[in-house]
């Protein structure tokens, strides 16, 4: 589009159309963009999970420091936060591997297994952190 | 590089309202993208009051009476009105579909029309489609065949000719590719739904000779792995055809071959 037309004028850039600002979301373009952000999550986890063990090497008074961090509400908060990315991206997982050897490719086996995965988070999510509160006596 | 912002000379402004004659009972608003070659300035949403007791149950027939009888400027394509051509794929209600084969009636509300998303416009509601037509080309959509030709057809049996169905209906809108964000933000490289399937159409037909030259053509991180299965394309194409199964089918003869 740089070049001249045959009249030597040149002509205006063409405009890029609206993409992102006026396409529809639905449900398994949610399912996709929220398995990589809880992939990205993950691995933030990861690093602070280094923390952890980090501060298990570094003797008994920076891991009470670290687990009291983590007894907090913002440690809690966050741990509740890769618990949900955890379970979420093991089961879109499993999901994108039947993809993967060619079964739900159908939209309404799309549809039935995107909403099997978000019912599944919450679920698993719940059953964990019932369990860990259970351990610790709460109950 | 995704980019999820407009670029600045693409940012639409609000344009003009054409008010219905005054009586008019049954009126549905046409908010409709515009932009002019000619002024170069950015792109404007025009908003159109029709007369529904007067027009067509279809978009395109909403579309063609605000160019007949409103607007002449307004610039579209169209042919067939059936369905069948694929000129008239445009982004309607926030999905891409055939303006000619949707109905006014389900859309809630002001029918909202941009063209086919994340493409450099011509005019209005046409996009430059020549990137998508070259890489069309890449994948040689025609059958090859070493051997020669005999004295009459070449013969298909009917569990060969059924591989085909659900690919060969595609008209080449490109409402899939458009709708699809690995190919917005890599459409430079990545083939995108509509080529793919085309692609795989060809790969499965008996009579082709040259699936293995063209696995090793797809064999490529951006050409064909792209695609993570979104689902977009399958959810939005107006001839109901998946091209995300098709997509996952070439994936699974790569790995197959190894």
């Amino acid at each position: 589009m740089a070049e001249s037309l045959s009249n030597g004028v040149k002509p205006h850039p063409r405009p890029l159309s609206p993409h992102l600002q006026v396409y529809k979301p639905q449900l398994t373009s949610i399912t996709s963009i929220l398995h990589r952000f809880s992939g990205i999550a993950l691995s933030a986890g990861v690093l602070y999970l280094l923390c952890w063990l980090l501060a298990v090497a570094g003797g008994a008074e920076t891991f009470d420091r670290l687990q009291d961090f983590n007894g907090s509400l913002i440690g809690r908060l966050l741990l509740l936060g890769w618990s949900v990315a955890f379970f979420y991206h093991l089961l879109n997982g499993i999901r994108h591997l039947a993809w993967d050897a060619g079964f739900g490719f159908e939209l309404p086996a799309a549809y039935r297994s995107g909403y099997a995965v978000l019912i599944g988070t919450a679920v698993l999510t719940i059953a964990a952190w019932v369990i860990g509160y259970f351990q610790m006596g709460a109950f | 590089m995704a980019e999820l912002t407009l670029p600045a000379n693409s940012k639409p402004t609000t344009g003009k309202l054409w008010k219905a004659p005054a009586g008019t009972k049954n009126i549905k608003t046409f908010q409709i993208y515009r932009w002019d070659p000619d002024t170069g300035a950015n792109p404007r949403i025009d908003s159109y009051e029709v007369d529904m007791d007067a027009c067509g149950p279809m978009i395109l027939d909403a579309i063609i009476k605000i160019k007949n009888e409103i607007d002449s400027t307004l610039t579209f394509r169209r042919s067939c009105r059936e369905g069948v051509c694929g000129s008239c794929a445009m982004n309607i209600d926030g999905t891409n579909t055939l303006a000619c084969t949707k109905f006014t009636s389900e859309v809630k509300g002001d029918v909202k029309i941009y063209p086919l998303p994340h493409m450099p416009v011509v005019k209005d509601l046409v996009p430059d489609l020549n990137h998508i037509f070259a890489q069309y080309e890449t994948i040689e959509p025609w059958l090859k065949s070493d051997t020669p030709p005999g004295t009459r057809e070449r013969l298909q049996s009917p569990a060969e000719r059924a591989k085909l169905d659900g690919l060969w209906e595609c008209i080449l809108c490109f409402s899939c590719s458009t709708s699809c964000p690995s190919y917005w933000w890599n459409g430079d490289r990545y083939l995108g739904p509509a080529i793919l399937l085309q692609a795989y159409r060809f790969i499965a037909d008996s009579r082709d000779e040259a699936t293995g030259e063209r696995l090793d053509n797809l064999e490529d991180p951006f050409r064909l792995y792209r695609c993570h299965t979104i689902m977009n394309c399958t959810k939005t194409c107006p001839k109901g055809l998946n091209p995300a199964k098709a997509i996952g089918e070439i994936k699974k003869l790569m790995v197959e071959r190894r």
